[in-house]
């Protein structure tokens, strides 16, 4: 990393821009100023200072070929990217997004392109830096308990090579077979497991970016703890509108000694639920807790066959992990909770295969539910835990009322439900009252003081939604942040906010300054 | 359709703005709406693990598809994406959905075979392709000159001359495809069953299995004889049109699919085994082949409900003749055509496990295909060179001596790749393993 040092560069108030620390950059910034761009410029601009400098094979321009590349894992939301970049090296990133910034056109980042909000979603007459070439392991160090990786390695790949190490990659979302760490950094990924291990950004140490200036600087050290303004932590979960992540720095965690996966069966949700908060309530933190429904447990079956037991109105799968003794003193605990919370089949993973098997109906339900229903929408959205039983009562008692489907699949230790709405978009009306529902059931766990995205994202899907949940101060505050970053406003526009700013612009809908301008505590960049 | 064009040895598409897919069997929409563009197939992709694009993923590709029934034309792009999807189904076994994609790809292959003007390189290419392949006699009278060549050495020689690799890559990779030939070994017409008699099975015995490899057919019936089936090779049988279907030439896959259905029924077995994947797999889809086919569409269902896989088979009746340790250190690689089209991969490694000695390792990323896949390793030299490349590097990381699969094609791209690499491992069919095992001799000497 001979370019980067390994320090993290903060915001030069003076002009409001970020500098990378390397001096090629400096040069850069003196030929072709970032902060002056040419106003009006085109895709086709882009285009053409691209063309001599990346390799032709990079640079997609074919209609069919872009357009595969319309939408992510969210298929609902579609645009045709301008221009597709497949990015090789960092620097094909830095000097895309160079050209971007020097034209006043905007970029989209995209890793698998697995994402559930749209957080990829391409811009019309915008950039697309995908970095799925970019899948170099360049170390795994058990002594450091970190791995250093290119954005477009696969997540489950960082655990498969530290392993024989006795070590992986805690953050484990469902599609961690296929979703790209950069992708998991943008989004601040989670997973069944983050009840005991934390997201993404608890396991970050540091990180390469190309800044939407089109500086290459590193963020965050490889020792633990960095003084300073944590930026690694505002750039991990900003979905790309704070820049590219181009290498991270990732902790690794020591397997642990002993795992027991157990399955129980109960006669619904609401038995389930109780188990759940009797568990966290002994004091047991399981590394995960989730819950299936019915419908879910059904769409797994059809899917993988993976043995739940027969009849059940929802499947609770605890799984304990740690040091041998104490993981057998929580298991007799957990058994004799579910027991008595009314579970008729009590079951452990005997091995590696039954283990899988347990785990497997659980990460593809929301895939597998593609065979019980012709469309459906994944919904993310958090409560408390104790509010959890009251919320899966309205979330059954909306769905009769408006004659459509819910299957859940949650998180139940964090509370971070998945609901997903079923539907038949060929019929009239279905998919408005499918949209209807998932934002009704958004509300509930906003009114029980949760939020209206665990760990998918805001992205395009749930702009709309920031405003039932933040006031205007506080999203004009978090613009702010943004602004440090990306003065132009290149950066992924149009996602997380439901009404964009430009840097510099006071809010349409306030009167006056912002509350912190008016106390002279701040000023818009 | 008839469609009015002149041919200019320009490839193309008859008609530039015409929507990609006519009416005779597209691709269905419905089995394209059933994609929820989740990304689970990305990794198991070969060429997706090659280039890391979208447009050449299973769900890129039915991507491709669904444009294209949307009324994008069938570009010279669109085509090159389809013709770089090698057909392994590995998406078919990672979709959490249960995307048919072989129903999909094999769909717009045809069309695309119908419907788009080739190079005329690329046609040249495809035609000698067809006209030796599917031909058991042709390939026989290429036995003798091949085997010659490889006696006098005059094969590697030309294969440092480098002569081959210019006039034509594909040309030179057909060359060094050729396994080193044996003695022709003709498989009886009809084996008795050892001991009791627990079925009549019918013996596929393929074309580039039955004159390159002699020795798999024969161990195969030798086998199947000792677990009490008595075995019919009927003679009169041809190729399964198995390379035609999965290339996309359907008329021809189908003639091939009513012939084989007529000598098999004529047999009058209760089974037909078949102990070369894709034949096999093919064979399991003439009940879609032929589905619109009044004649032949429940005779197809029905043949297709009798095939069985050479290991599957031998599962399924539960062996009993007695093994005989083969001490070997093996590794087992799965035949995409056998672990991800027809599902079968307890049973191979179970019937080797069940060999005493003999120990049997994994493959890392064995889901991933090996390259050969039918004939695309002739078409597509490159991509099907590096996945080969990849493949050796896993199997050798096992540290195995021999490497053991059920499938002519692979056994022939898995030992070029190995060659290739510089180093050498012991390959063998399921069948000749088995064999060995039975009649208590020597691997070597089979």
């Amino acid at each position: 990393m001979a370019t980067h040092p390994g320090h993290p560069s903060v915001p030069d108030r003076s002009d409001g821009m970020m500098h990378g620390l390397d001096p090629a950059a400096e040069d850069r910034a003196q030929t072709a100023p970032a902060g002056a761009p040419s106003r009006g410029g085109t895709v086709a601009d882009v285009l053409a200072e691209l063309r001599g400098t990346l390799p032709d094979e990079a640079l997609l321009t074919d209609p069919a070929r872009l357009a595969t590349y319309e939408c992510d894992g969210l298929a609902a939301y579609r645009v045709t990217p301008g221009l597709v970049v497949l990015a090789s090296t960092p620097e094909h990133v830095a000097a895309t997004v160079r050209a971007c910034a020097r034209h006043a056109v905007p970029f989209v980042a995209r890793g698998s392109g697995t994402g559930l909000s749209g957080g990829a979603l391409p811009h019309a007459e915008g950039v697309l830096v995908v970095t799925s070439r970019l899948r170099t392991l360049h170390e795994v160090s058990a002594a450091d308990q970190r791995a250093v990786v290119d954005p477009g390695v696969i997540n489950l790949q960082v655990t498969k090579m530290a392993t024989p190490e006795g070590y992986y990659f805690a953050p484990d979302p469902s599609s961690q077979q296929i979703c790209s760490i950069g992708g998991n950094v943008a989004e601040n990924s989670g997973g069944a497991h983050c009840l005991k291990y934390g997201f993404t950004t608890n396991h970050v140490l540091s990180l390469d970016i190309v800044t939407p200036d089109g500086d290459q600087v590193t963020l965050g050290t490889r020792a633990p703890d960095a003084p300073g303004y944590d930026l690694v932590g505002a750039f991990v979960g900003s979905e790309g509108t704070l820049g590219v992540a181009t290498r991270a720095t990732v902790r690794l965690v020591r397997l642990p000694q002993e795992v027991r996966t157990v399955l129980a069966g109960f006669a619904g949700t609401d038995e389930a639920g109780a188990a759940t908060s009797a568990i966290i309530a002994a004091g047991i933190v399981p590394a995960a807790i989730e819950i299936m429904d019915a419908l879910a447990i059904e769409a797994a079956e059809a899917a993988v066959s993976c043995g739940y037991p027969a009849g059940a109105g929802a499947v609770l799968v605890v799984e304990l992990d740690g040091a041998r003794h104490e993981v057998a003193d929580e298991y007799a605990a957990v058994e004799r909770i579910c027991r008595q919370e009314g579970a008729f089949e009590f079951r452990m993973a005997t091995d590696a295969a039954e283990r899988a098997a347990i785990w497997k109906g659980r990460k593809s339900a929301f895939a597998a539910v593609g065979r019980i229903s012709p469309d459906y929408i994944v919904q993310d959205g958090v409560v408390p835990r104790t509010a959890l039983p009251e919320v899966l009562r309205q979330m059954t008692r909306i769905s009769a009322e408006q004659g459509v489907r819910v299957a859940n699949v949650f998180h139940a230790g964090d509370g971070n439900l998945h609901p997903l709405v079923l539907f038949d978009g060929s019929k009239a009306g279905e998919t408005e009252r499918a949209e209807a529902v998932s934002g009704m059931i958004l509300d509930l766990c906003i009114e029980h003081g949760g939020s209206i995205t665990g760990e998918h994202g805001v992205g395009s899907d749930k702009a709309k939604y920031m405003p039932r949940m933040f006031t205007d101060d506080d999203l004009d505050t978090m613009q702010l942040v943004r602004c440090a970053f990306d003065p132009h406003g290149i950066a992924n526009p149009g996602k997380i906010y439901p009404t964009p700013r430009l840097c510099g612009e006071r809010s349409g809908r306030r009167q006056g300054a912002h509350p912190l301008q008016e106390a002279g505590l701040g000023e818009v960049f | 359709m008839t469609h009015k064009q002149v041919r200019l040895g320009m490839p193309g598409v008859r008609g530039q703005d015409e929507p990609a897919f006519d009416s005779l069997r597209p691709p269905s929409p419905e089995l394209v709406d059933d994609c929820v563009h989740c990304g689970f197939c990305l990794t198991t992709c070969p060429t997706y693990a090659l280039w890391g694009e979208e447009m050449d993923s299973p769900r890129g590709r039915i991507h491709l598809m669904k444009t294209g029934l949307e009324g994008a034309p069938l570009s010279d792009t669109m085509v090159g994406h389809f013709d770089a999807c090698l057909g392994c189904m590995a998406c078919v076994t990672s979709c959490p959905s249960g995307v048919q994609y072989d129903r999909l790809i094999e769909a717009t292959r045809a069309q695309v075979e119908r419907r788009h003007d080739r190079t005329p390189k690329d046609r040249a290419l495809r035609s000698a392709i067809f006209a030796l392949f599917p031909y058991p006699r042709r390939l026989r009278i290429l036995r003798g000159p091949l085997r010659l060549t490889q006696r006098l050495g005059a094969d590697r020689l030309l294969r440092r001359s480098g002569l081959l690799e210019r006039l034509s890559p594909q040309l030179a990779t057909m060359q060094s495809l050729a396994p080193q030939l044996g003695k022709a070994e003709p498989t009886p017409e009809r084996t008795p069953a050892v001991g009791e008699r627990r079925a009549v099975v019918g013996m596929l015995t393929g074309c580039v299995q039955r004159e390159f490899f002699p020795g798999v057919n024969a161990a195969t019936a030798r086998v199947l004889a000792a677990e009490g089936c008595d075995v019919i090779a009927p003679r009169s049988q041809g190729c399964c049109g198995a390379l035609s279907t999965h290339t996309g030439r359907e008329e021809e896959g189908r003639a091939f699919a009513r012939a084989l259905i007529d000598t098999f029924t004529a047999a009058g077995v209760d089974h037909v085994v078949v102990n070369s994947a894709g034949c096999g797999s093919s064979m399991k889809e003439y009940v879609h082949l032929l589905a619109d086919d009044p004649d032949y569409a429940q005779r197809a269902a029905d043949f297709s409900a009798r095939v069985r896989d050479f290991a599957e088979i031998i599962a399924e009746l539960g062996p009993v003749a007695p093994r005989h340790p083969v001490e070997a250190v093996a590794a087992y690689h799965d035949a995409c055509h056998l672990a991800h089209a027809q599902g079968i991969r307890s049973q191979p490694r179970e019937l080797l496990r069940a060999v005493p000695g003999l120990e049997v390792r994994e493959i890392p990323d064995s889901e991933i295909c090996c390259g050969s896949a039918g004939v695309y390793n002739v078409l597509n030299p490159e991509p099907a060179r590096e996945l080969g490349d990849r493949k050796a590097a896993n199997i050798l990381s096992t540290g195995a001596e021999l490497l053991v699969t059920a499938n002519p094609g692979c056994l022939m791209q898995v030992a070029t790749s190995l060659e290739r690499s510089g180093r050498r491992i012991r390959l063998a069919h399921t069948a000749l393993v088995l064999d060995a095992s039975i009649r208590g001799v020597p691997l070597e000497t089979i």
